[in-house]
C-alpha cells in the first residue's frame, strides 16, 4: 500500500500541542467567513435597502423584485416560464439584481446552494410553476438535508385556476412540504413583501433551511402597494441562540475530566461561522477533533489534533477515536448512519455531549447526557471560559495515553491508496495533486459517488466554506452547477468541480450557463467510465456482477460522450489526460485559463476502490483499512 | 406503547392540518384520533391528537411538531390532571318491540335520543373513550347500524390556560 499523498501530520506538541504549520498568507481570495452574514441576510435589512418605502403602488411582480432587492438579495438563479413570466419583465430592469438564466431549474437550484454555502448569504432561485417547480424538488430536498438557506420563488397558475387541473398546475406547496423548512403559497398580492422578508427570515436564521415561495400568476399580474421595511410576523418561530448556562457548566466539567475525548465537529460549525471558536475549543481542550463530511475545513487539516473524517469512508484514526471515546463532544453534527455504523456499538463507552441549534436533533439517533440547544458560535464562546475555569481549578486533563493510542493509529493506518492493477491513472494521485497545486484557497465542489470521498479524503482543507457537497440526500449532479454557483458568489476564487462521469452527465448542461455568463469553473472530471461507488460495491458485495455500472466514457471505450469534444460544444477548454506524467501540466494549464470554462478529463481506473470502509449496516469497529484488512483492535486495548 | 394526549396551538392559517398531520405520517407516529377547531382567540386553533407512542419517541415527535413554523404550543395533558371527551352519534335499530331496552341503556349512560324514526333511534353521548366503548357495547344486541364519533378533546383541570402566553406572542407579533 502506497502512502498517502496527505499522510496524518505529525503531532508535536505532547498535552500542549504547538500551533499548527504555518497557514498561508491570506490572499483577498481566501475565504473570511463573514462573521455577521446570517444575521444581515435577515427581514430587516438596513444597509441593503435604499430607504424605507412606503405605500408604493405597483404590480405584484413589481412588488416580488422590489421585495427581493430590499431583503439584500444579489443574484437569482433561475429560467422563466408562463406562470412567473410576469416577473420576469420588471426583473429585467432591476439594477440591484443579477439574474442569471440557467439551463434546467434543477441547475438553479444547486447553483443557488452553491452560491449560499460558498457566502453564507441566502441563495435565491426562481421557476414558473408545474415542471419548473417540480425540478427544483432535488435541489430544495438537498438543501433541506445540509441545512442550506435556500429561497425559492415559483409562478403558480392564476389563483382561480388553482385545484381545477390547470395547465402546468402543480401543488408544489404540498409536494415540498416535507422537504422545506417552511413554505407559502401568495395568492393576494399585499402579502408578498411580508412573505418574502419572513421567507428570508426562516431560510437563514436558526438551522439555516430552504424556503418556498409559491406565488400565483394573478397576484403577480395585480395592483398592490409595497411598503418596506416588513415586520415578521411569525409567532411560532423562535429559534434558541443562548445555550443554558447549566448545560454549558456540565459540558466544561465532563471535557475537563474525561482521559479520551472527541471533539466531534459537524457541518452546523460551517453553518454557524464558529470555525475560530471551534479552533480555541481545540487548542484549549487538547482533544482530537474528527470533522465530518459536511464539516471538512471546519478546522485546518494540517491542525496537529485533526483526524480528519470519521464514518463510512474515514479515517481509522477517526473512526477508531470516537469508538474508542469516553467523552464525545457533538458540535453541529447529527449522528448520521453514515457516520455512526451500527448505531448500537457506536462509540459505547462514550458520555455524549451535544451541542445543536435545533433541539429535534439532540437525542434523536443517540441518548445525550449533556444536551445544549444554542447557536455553536456562542456555544463555543460560553463553553470556552468554563473549560479554563475548570482547568484552573482542577488542572488539565491527563489525556497523554490517548494520543499515545491515537499517534500509533495514525503511524499504523494513515489514509493510502495502492496503484492500480490495470496501469491506469490512480483517481486519488489526481485527486492529491489537484489539492496539493490549486491550494488551500480553492473552493472544491464534489459530486456523489467515489470521486466525492476521494476528495473529502485527499484534499487538504484549511479554511471553512471551501468544501462543498451534497451531504445528507447523496445527490448527483450537484457538482457543476454548485460549483458554478460558488463562483459567482466567490468570483476571485479558483472553483474546481470535482465531478464523475456518471455525475457530470446529470447536469453538465449548466456549462452553457458558465461560459454565456463569463462564470470560468474547472470541472475536474474523475471519468472512470462507470457509475464508480455502484460499482464498488457490486466488486464488494454482488460478487462482481456489474449490472448496468458501464457508462462507456473512458480509455478503449466508444466515448459517449466525447468529454473533451463535449467541453468544446459548450465553449469551454476541453483536456484529456491519460497517464500519470499528464496530469500536473494539465492542472497547470486549467488554472492558467481564467476566461471560459476548463474540463479536464481524467481517465482513471474503474478498479479503485474507496477506503477506509465500514460496511452499511455493520459497526464501526469492523472498518476495514483496505480490503480484507481489519485493524487489530483487541492489541490495542 | 402507551396512549398520550397533545394540544397544539397553530396558527388559523390554510393548511395547518396537513402540516401538523403529514408529520406524524412522515415520521412514522400512528395518529390514535385528532381533533381541530377554534378557540377563544381567532388567530389561534387547536388540535387535539391522541398518539400511541413510545415517552421517547414522544418528545421526538413533540420537538418535530415544534419546528413546523404554523405551531405555536405544545402541551402534553395528563389524563388524570384533565378532562378528555369525545362525542358519539349512533344509530341503533330501534322498532316497537326493542325500543324500551334501547331508551333505557340511553337514559343510564345518561345520553340522549337526537333522532326518531319508527325503526331506528339516533344517540349522541360524550364522555371518556371508555364510557363511549361501555355504551356502545350495551347497545350492540339492538343492532348498531352507523356510528360516527369525533376525536378526543381535552382541557387541563384546575385555572391555567394554556392559551394565554400564545395569545401574547401573537399579539406581540401581529
Amino acid at each position: 500500500m502506497a502512502q498517502g499523498p496527505t499522510p496524518a501530520p505529525p503531532r508535536p506538541g505532547a498535552a500542549a500541542p504547538a500551533p499548527a504549520a504555518p497557514k498561508p498568507a491570506p490572499t483577498p481570495a481566501s475565504v473570511a467567513p463573514r462573521g455577521d452574514a446570517r444575521r444581515a441576510a435577515t427581514a430587516r435589512p438596513s444597509g441593503a435597502s435604499a430607504g424605507a418605502s412606503q405605500g408604493e403602488e405597483m404590480t405584484g411582480a413589481q412588488s416580488i423584485v422590489r421585495s427581493l432587492e430590499e431583503v439584500g438579495a444579489e443574484v437569482v438563479f433561475g429560467i422563466p416560464g408562463g406562470a412567473i413570466l410576469p416577473t420576469y419583465d420588471p426583473l429585467m430592469d432591476s439594477q440591484r439584481l443579477r439574474h442569471i438564466l440557467v439551463r434546467h431549474e434543477q441547475g438553479g437550484g444547486h447553483a443557488a446552494q452553491g452560491y449560499a454555502h460558498a457566502t453564507g448569504k441566502v441563495g435565491v432561485t426562481m421557476a414558473t410553476s408545474g415542471p419548473g417547480a417540480t425540478n427544483l424538488v432535488t435541489p430544495i430536498a438537498d438543501a433541506n438535508m445540509d441545512s442550506i438557506p435556500l429561497v425559492a420563488i415559483t409562478g403558480q397558475v392564476g389563483a382561480s385556476a388553482i385545484g381545477t387541473d390547470a395547465f402546468q398546475e402543480a401543488d408544489i406547496v404540498g409536494i415540498t412540504l416535507p422537504i422545506t423548512k417552511h413554505n407559502f403559497l401568495v395568492t393576494d398580492p399585499d402579502e408578498i413583501p411580508r412573505t418574502i422578508a419572513e421567507a428570508f427570515h426562516i431560510a437563514s436564521t436558526g438551522r439555516p433551511g430552504p424556503v418556498l415561495v409559491d406565488i400565483a400568476k394573478s397576484a403577480m399580474q395585480s395592483r398592490t402597494t409595497f411598503s418596506w421595511p416588513q415586520d415578521v410576523q411569525l409567532p411560532g418561530y423562535h429559534p434558541v441562540t443562548k445555550p443554558h448556562s447549566k448545560q454549558i457548566k456540565e459540558a466544561a466539567r465532563l471535557l475537563a475530566s474525561a482521559r479520551r475525548p472527541v471533539l466531534y465537529a459537524g457541518g452546523g460549525v460551517i453553518r454557524a461561522d464558529a470555525s475560530a471558536e471551534l479552533r480555541r475549543l481545540v487548542d484549549l481542550s487538547g482533544a482530537p477533533v474528527v470533522t465530518t463530511l459536511m464539516a471538512r475545513g471546519a478546522v485546518p487539516d494540517t491542525h496537529p489534533q485533526n483526524l480528519g473524517m470519521p464514518g463510512m469512508h474515514g479515517t481509522v484514526p477517526a473512526v477508531a477515536a470516537l469508538q474508542k471515546a469516553d467523552l464525545v463532544v457533538s458540535l453541529g453534527a447529527r449522528f448520521d448512519d453514515r457516520v455512526t455504523g451500527a448505531l448500537s456499538s457506536f462509540a459505547p463507552h462514550a458520555q455524549v455531549v451535544h451541542a445543536d441549534i435545533d433541539p429535534a436533533e439532540i437525542g434523536k439517533n443517540r441518548d445525550v447526557d449533556v444536551p445544549i440547544v444554542g447557536d455553536l458560535k456562542e456555544v463555543i464562546s460560553d463553553l470556552l471560559p468554563e473549560l479554563e475555569r475548570e482547568h484552573e481549578a482542577k488542572g488539565k486533563p491527563d489525556v497523554e495515553a490517548w494520543w499515545r493510542q491515537i499517534d500509533d493509529w495514525r503511524e499504523t493506518y494513515p489514509l493510502g491508496y495502492s496503484e492500480p492493477e490495470d496501469g491506469h491513472l490512480a483517481p486519488q494521485y489526481v485527486i492529491s495533486r489537484l489539492g496539493e497545486l490549486s491550494g488551500p484557497e480553492s473552493i472544491y465542489v464534489a459530486g456523489v459517488g467515489q470521486h466525492q470521498m476521494w476528495a473529502a479524503q485527499f484534499i487538504r482543507y484549511e479554511h471553512p466554506r471551501t468544501w462543498l457537497n451534497s451531504g445528507g440526500l447523496g445527490t448527483m449532479g450537484f457538482s457543476v452547477p454548485a460549483a458554478m454557483g460558488a463562483k459567482v458568489g466567490r468570483p476571485d476564487a479558483t472553483v474546481w468541480a470535482i465531478d464523475g462521469d456518471g455525475c457530470f452527465q446529470m447536469t453538465n448542461q449548466e456549462l452553457a450557463t458558465c461560459t454565456i455568463n463569463e462564470i470560468p469553473i474547472k470541472v475536474a472530471l474523475i471519468n472512470n467510465s462507470s457509475l464508480g461507488m455502484v460499482r464498488q460495491w457490486q466488486t464488494l458485495f454482488y460478487d462482481q456482477r456489474y449490472s448496468n455500472t458501464d457508462l462507456h466514457t473512458g480509455h478503449g471505450t466508444a466515448r459517449v460522450p466525447d468529454f473533451v469534444k463535449l467541453a468544446d460544444a459548450y465553449g469551454c477548454e476541453g483536456i484529456r489526460v491519460e497517464s500519470m506524467g499528464e496530469v500536473d501540466a494539465a492542472i497547470k494549464r486549467a488554472m492558467e485559463i481564467d476566461d471560459r470554462p476548463v474540463v479536464v478529463d481524467f481517465n482513471v481506473s474503474r478498479d479503485a476502490m474507496v477506503w477506509p470502509m465500514v460496511a452499511a449496516g455493520v459497526s464501526n469497529d469492523d472498518i476495514q483499512y483496505a480490503r480484507g484488512i481489519s485493524p487489530a483492535w483487541d492489541r490495542e486495548d | 406503547m402507551s396512549r398520550h394526549t397533545l394540544s397544539v396551538l397553530v396558527e388559523n392559517k390554510p393548511g395547518v392540518l396537513t402540516r401538523v398531520a403529514g408529520l406524524f405520517a412522515r415520521r412514522a407516529f400512528n395518529i390514535h384520533s385528532l381533533a381541530v377547531g377554534p378557540t377563544e382567540h381567532e388567530e389561534i386553533s387547536r388540535i387535539t391528537v391522541v398518539v400511541d407512542v413510545e415517552e421517547r419517541p414522544l418528545e421526538q415527535v413533540t420537538k418535530q411538531l415544534n419546528k413546523l413554523v404554523n405551531v405555536i404550543k405544545i402541551v402534553e395533558l395528563d389524563a388524570a390532571a384533565s378532562v378528555q371527551r369525545e362525542l358519539l352519534l349512533v344509530k341503533v335499530r330501534a322498532d316497537g318491540a326493542n325500543r324500551t331496552g334501547v331508551l333505557e341503556v340511553v337514559n343510564l349512560f345518561r345520553a340522549k335520543v337526537v333522532d326518531v324514526v319508527p325503526d331506528a333511534v339516533t344517540v349522541e353521548a360524550t364522555g371518556t373513550a371508555d364510557k363511549l366503548n361501555a355504551l356502545l357495547g350495551a347497545l350492540e344486541p339492538y343492532g348498531v347500524r352507523e356510528i360516527v364519533k369525533s376525536g378526543t378533546v381535552a382541557v387541563g383541570r384546575g385555572a391555567r390556560s394554556i392559551t394565554d402566553r400564545a395569545l401574547e406572542r401573537v399579539v406581540r407579533s401581529a
